[in-house]
């Protein structure tokens, strides 16, 4: 049996400590500190260390606001990766495999799981770089499978609804200014024309008033 | 194999068409009537937690599984197809409703010229002008024939819209182009959103006619002939490739399902994959299908109608040897001939104040169609034949697919913290000016079935031999010309360039607008059903849907799939079940 892995992640990403403000910049409200244990369903704690430390490049935390760390990305791929995407339950995987036109998209065998563990081999020792150089190394593999998979995965996790493991807080929410999932916006669609208007954002648990059904909790 | 108990009428495919007909057949008809959908029930109150881009606007949750079934693509015959292994240039349903209930509710009429494109461009331009590989063909069947069933499917689903040609009177603020209409829309048009009204007054400072997008998301409550009311559109932007959960965009499940629910002479078998088409002397004895168990079974009847998404009718045919399958390199046959696609073409336009774009409506936006079908062409347009209409649609967007669209040159990267600054920056600044194209038939281009590739049940895979013409590629630049023109009018932003002249691709979404393989027409030497969608070569048989067209026409096909499927379905009431022969 496999050994049950942790995570280790800041506090503040899975408390909801981020507060909402009208200029669109999150602000800190509680300086809730310490650390949490999140049990990862796929990667190994050093695997999710790696794919952190390459999402939080991709989406940096700088002066234009939060990135992939704070919203918690690794638990949203660890996520992606475990549920049927991961092991290609929807995708055609029936051979032979050819390689074909750019126009064919991606033919090859090897489901999302595997591009991941093949991929986070050839980045080694990233955690230990410094960032010019895990920047330097990302770009040598920028036209990869994997690393165009890490990309697109790493913005799915900073803005889909937190109950697929990402946006810790709704902070990718509140970075763009999205008010997430609304029942209505029938007195507001023909309004607000020219001017941002940027309703406080609620995630699908919030106005469904139950949890919803994530994909990747799809069992066999 | 488990025979079942015979049914007057078995359907296959329980989207729009299969249940539109089933609605038809048992109101108007004592038959009995059995529907057989190859996915799961669908309903309203499902709908309710389905608001997630992640799940269903990206990981397509709604449409049929690839693993199970898919297509191969190649460009041409000279080179060896693939299959398309995850959804890309388009996404078929599955599920009761089909695609007809993640749709986005585009519900347009044909141009008149349309039902009749090879006797018009031949009258226009002379034979020896048009392309050799032309293969465009006349519907057998005229948009004067269709008006009152363009109506009724008008009324089904409440649309909402502005008439432009009001029994020959033109009306400022409609689509003054189209064909004449005897009755206003059921519904007004939706309301505008900050970008489609800054698009229409463009384009009217242009000198051209906006119009309000003819859409099945209801700019108010409606109660439809048949008794079924649905709401107002919320405009929460989750139409296209969501079911709605409020029942405001016309859906078969809103819409036709209450309806068939009281219905005595109606079944419906979900999770029932229709395999083959069984038949005998010339004549369908019923179909074989397999259950969600693997469990094989036979059901007699005595009229098969075909009901499926466009591919799988072509497909169901050639899998259950019915009609003959055509040959590009001879001409002959006529199963799998004139697959066409819709040709589409962006410009992404950016604006210095926001849009608040997340909300929207599945078709909320404005249009034009100053250059539809072949009008407004000066003849100095060279070799084109037909555009199409050019609109700016509010859809809602999403934040992780509207991430990162910024004017080129803002980034040199599509990662790290300059394009992360750079997307910030842009965000909820954007929007696309769209063209709906033509897409004319060409002899290169159809359906067979794959010799490597095969489904769940190994059955083999439809493969399709598609690619873009010259004449595409003309539509193109002309459609970004005329963008640009209205980008800059709009006072936006947009990269000054002409269109890349690429090869089909089946990554990128394009639309869900297939058509062909299974067309109408005139004789059986020239398509496979005849202008009641009954095929040439057995009587019994009633293939419906838009493997009918001929050729794609500019707009969505939803509403004339309708309109056909009404056609169709008089034709059998008022005539073939009282003599259940051929009907021509």
């Amino acid at each position: 049996m496999k050994r049950r892995e942790f995570l280790t992640v800041p506090a503040a990403a899975v408390g909801g400590t981020l507060l909402y403000t009208l200029a669109g910049e999150p602000v800190r409200l509680q300086a809730q500190t310490g650390t949490v244990k999140v049990p990862l369903r796929f990667f190994t704690a050093e695997e999710a260390r790696i794919v952190s430390a390459a999402c939080a490049r991709i989406f940096p935390s700088d002066e234009s606001g939060p990135g992939a760390n704070e919203a918690n990305v690794v638990i949203y791929i660890d996520r992606q990766l475990a549920g049927p995407y991961g092991r290609d339950k929807y995708r055609y995987t029936k051979g032979p495999f050819v390689e074909s036109y750019p126009e064919h998209g991606y033919q090859g065998k090897d489901n999302p799981r595997d591009t991941y563990r093949a991929g986070i081999k050839t980045l080694g020792d990233f955690t230990s770089l410094s960032p010019a150089d895990q920047d330097a190394k990302l770009r040598s593999i920028e036209k990869t499978h994997f690393f165009q998979l890490l990309r697109t995965h790493t913005i799915e996790g900073m803005f889909s609804d937190p109950m697929h493991g990402g946006n810790a807080g709704l902070i990718g929410w509140q970075l763009v200014g999205y008010p997430g999932p609304t029942m209505s916006y029938r007195d507001e669609i023909d309004k607000h024309f020219g001017q941002p208007w940027r309703p406080k954002p609620r995630s699908l648990e919030q106005i469904a008033g139950r949890r919803g059904n994530p994909w990747e909790d799809e069992q066999g | 194999m488990t025979n079942l108990k015979p049914v007057d009428v078995a359907i296959i495919g329980g989207g729009w068409t299969g249940l539109l007909m089933a609605k038809e057949l048992t109101a108007r008809t004592s038959q009995s009537v059995a529907v057989f959908e190859r996915g799961i029930p669908r309903r309203l109150q499902d709908y309710a937690v389905t608001m997630d881009e992640l799940d269903y606007n990206i990981r397509l949750r709604m449409m049929q599984s690839t693993a199970e079934e898919t297509i191969t693509h190649r460009h041409s015959l000279k080179d060896s197809a693939v299959p398309v292994r995850q959804h890309g240039s388009f996404h078929p349903g599955t599920g009761v409703g089909g695609a007809g209930e993640h749709w986005g509710g585009a519900s347009f009429r044909f141009l008149p010229d349309v039902f009749t494109l090879r006797t018009h461009l031949t009258q226009k331009h002379g034979a020896s002008k048009l392309p050799e590989d032309l293969s465009v063909q006349d519907w057998g069947i005229t948009y004067d024939e269709l008006e009152p069933l363009y109506w009724k499917a008008e009324q089904l689903m409440g649309i909402s819209g502005k008439a432009g040609n009001l029994r020959g009177q033109k009306i400022d603020g409609g689509n003054i182009f189209e064909g004449q209409r005897q009755h206003e829309y059921p519904t007004p048009p939706l309301k505008h959103s900050y970008a489609s009204s800054m698009f229409a007054e463009a384009v009217r400072r242009l000198g051209y006619h906006p119009y309000p997008t003819p859409a099945a998301n209801l700019s108010e409550s409606y109660k439809n002939p048949d008794g079924v009311t649905r709401a107002g559109c919320a405009y929460c932007g989750h139409c296209q490739r969501y079911g709605c959960m409020i029942g405001a965009k016309a859906q078969p499940t809103n819409t036709l399902m209450p309806v068939l629910a009281n219905r005595k002479n109606f079944q419906l078998r979900t999770q029932s994959w229709v395999r083959r088409i069984v038949h005998k002397d010339g004549r369908a004895t019923g179909i074989q299908f397999t259950d969600a168990r693997g469990e094989e079974f036979f059901q007699p009847a005595a009229t098969v109608v075909l009901a499926s998404f466009t591919l799988n009718n072509t497909r169901l045919l050639a899998l259950s040897k019915i009609g003959t399958p055509y040959d590009p390199a001879t001409r002959k046959g006529t199963l799998g001939r004139n697959l066409t696609h819709q040709v589409g073409g962006n410009t992404r336009v950016f604006f210095d104040k926001p849009l608040n774009a997340f909300m929207g409506a599945g078709e909320l936006g404005s249009r034009i169609s100053d250059f539809d079908g072949d009008i407004g062409f000066t003849g100095a347009e060279d070799g084109l034949l037909r555009l199409g209409m050019v609109a700016l649609g509010s859809t809602g967007d999403a934040p992780i697919g509207s991430f990162g669209a910024m004017p080129a040159g803002e980034s040199k990267s599509n990662w790290g913290s300059e394009w992360k600054k750079a997307a910030l920056k842009w965000k909820d600044h954007s929007a696309s000016i769209g063209l709906s194209g033509e897409h004319l038939a060409y002899r290169q281009n159809y359906v067979d079935l794959d010799p490597t590739y095969t489904d769940k049940f190994g059955d083999p895979l439809l493969r399709f031999t598609l690619n873009w013409t010259d004449h595409e590629f003309k539509q193109r630049e002309f459609a970004a010309r005329l963008q640009q023109k209205i980008a800059r009018e709009m006072g936006a932003r947009f990269e000054e360039r002409l269109p890349a002249r690429d090869r089909y691709n089946v990554i990128n979404y394009q639309s869900t607008h297939i058509q062909g393989g299974a067309m109408m027409g005139t004789s059986p030497d020239s398509s496979v059903v005849n202008r009641y969608l009954q095929h040439w070569d057995m009587p019994n048989l009633f293939v419906v849907g838009a493997s009918a067209f001929p050729q794609n026409a500019a707009p969505n096909p939803t509403l004339t799939v309708l309109a056909l499927t009404y056609w169709a379905s008089d034709a059998m009431i008022d005539r073939y079940f009282k003599h259940p022969e051929k009907l021509i």
